[in-house]
């Protein structure tokens, strides 16, 4: 209950300052920086919906699509690398948890953490994507022969599934290195002992959104 | 260093939420991956596919996002465009839903 109880404490701090809102109360109890964060990452939320929306389109348009275990390995890289996005993200709940409780060290602890599993997520889409182009995956459609087992006999390669798989990961891969590079700096300004409570739980909330996303990429690329 | 605040009603530590959001979070992905392992009819698995994945993204956004101790009217004004998602999903899906019909 600790954390309502601090919740609410902010809010009083938040509505004795003086604020924009000359003497009335800000509606929503949250500062512009994290209002803001939030518009964007709804906003952000629609681009994802599209290309998702999008790819289930192609999907049924294309009548016939690769058996995706042929393609991707679940298993050993596409799991944990989720594994590793899910445990990312508690660890920035923790960072955030503890720069509200103003321990410096275990902030900047948490968020290099956080770093390290970004990374880690990255380097094995990296590799991801280096055995898929391989195989004769492009933005285009495919390259050279199609691996035994991936489609019915006799069945093309639809040009939508490489598409749609580089332009869906893609997008959310740059969205995970934008959000290394912000909990970098974060994580500088927070040794530096020059970052707010509130900044680094805005940062949070940019990487929570990074593993939401992810939630449904996993989902509809790998598993439907 | 591990605060212990919290009352003797087994309370835990301050970040013990995150600890049970995780967890609960990998249970599900395991569900998820284990749904597609076991033989189920096609309509079934992406049905429980969906929800499954919709659990995780509410843990996520309540939990880790701390939606759910903002106040209630910013939860609402936040949640209420996702709207637009179905809205937009229920634009495109006609074409999808057609093709298919199509070739039958």
């Amino acid at each position: 209950m600790e954390q309502v109880g601090q919740v609410v404490q902010r809010t009083e701090e938040q509505v004795l300052e003086p604020s924009p809102w000359g003497g009335g109360q800000s509606p929503f109890a949250v500062s512009w920086p994290k209002l803001m964060m939030w518009l964007f990452l709804l906003s952000d939320a629609l681009t994802f919906a599209a290309l998702l929306s999008g790819y289930m389109v192609a999907r049924l348009t294309a009548g016939v699509w690769p058996h995706q275990a042929a393609i991707f390995n679940v298993t050993f890289v596409v799991g944990p690398m989720t594994f590793i996005l899910i445990c990312s993200s508690a660890t920035m709940a923790v960072a955030v948890g503890a720069a509200r409780r103003g321990e410096r060290r275990l902030v900047v602890r948490y968020l290099l953490l956080t770093v390290l599993g970004g990374l880690a997520f990255l380097g094995m889409q990296a590799y991801e994507w280096t055995h898929f182009i391989r195989e004769g995956g492009r933005l285009t459609g495919w390259a050279g022969h199609v691996p035994e087992g991936v489609l019915p006999p006799g069945a093309a390669m639809p040009a939508m599934f490489p598409a749609t798989f580089f332009v869906t990961t893609g997008f959310h891969g740059a969205h995970v290195t934008s959000g290394v590079i912000y909990l970098l700096v974060k994580a500088v300004q927070a040794a530096r002992g020059r970052a707010s409570a509130e900044s680094v739980e805005i940062a949070g909330l940019y990487w929570h959104f990074v593993d939401l996303v992810w939630v449904f990429i996993f989902t509809m690329l790998y598993l439907i | 260093m591990a605060p212990h605040g919290g009352s003797a009603h087994t309370d835990g530590p301050w970040y013990r939420t995150y600890v049970v959001v995780w967890f609960w979070l990998l249970v599900i992905t395991v569900l998820e991956v284990g749904a597609v392992a076991v033989t189920l009819p096609r309509a079934l698995l992406v049905t429980l596919l969906v929800v499954l994945s919709l659990m995780k993204a509410a843990l996520i956004v309540a939990y880790f996002m701390h939606l759910r101790y903002e106040r209630l009217n910013f939860i609402f004004a936040v949640l209420a465009p996702a709207i637009l998602i179905v809205v937009l999903v229920a634009g495109v899906a006609p074409d999808g839903v057609n093709a298919v019909l199509l070739r039958r």
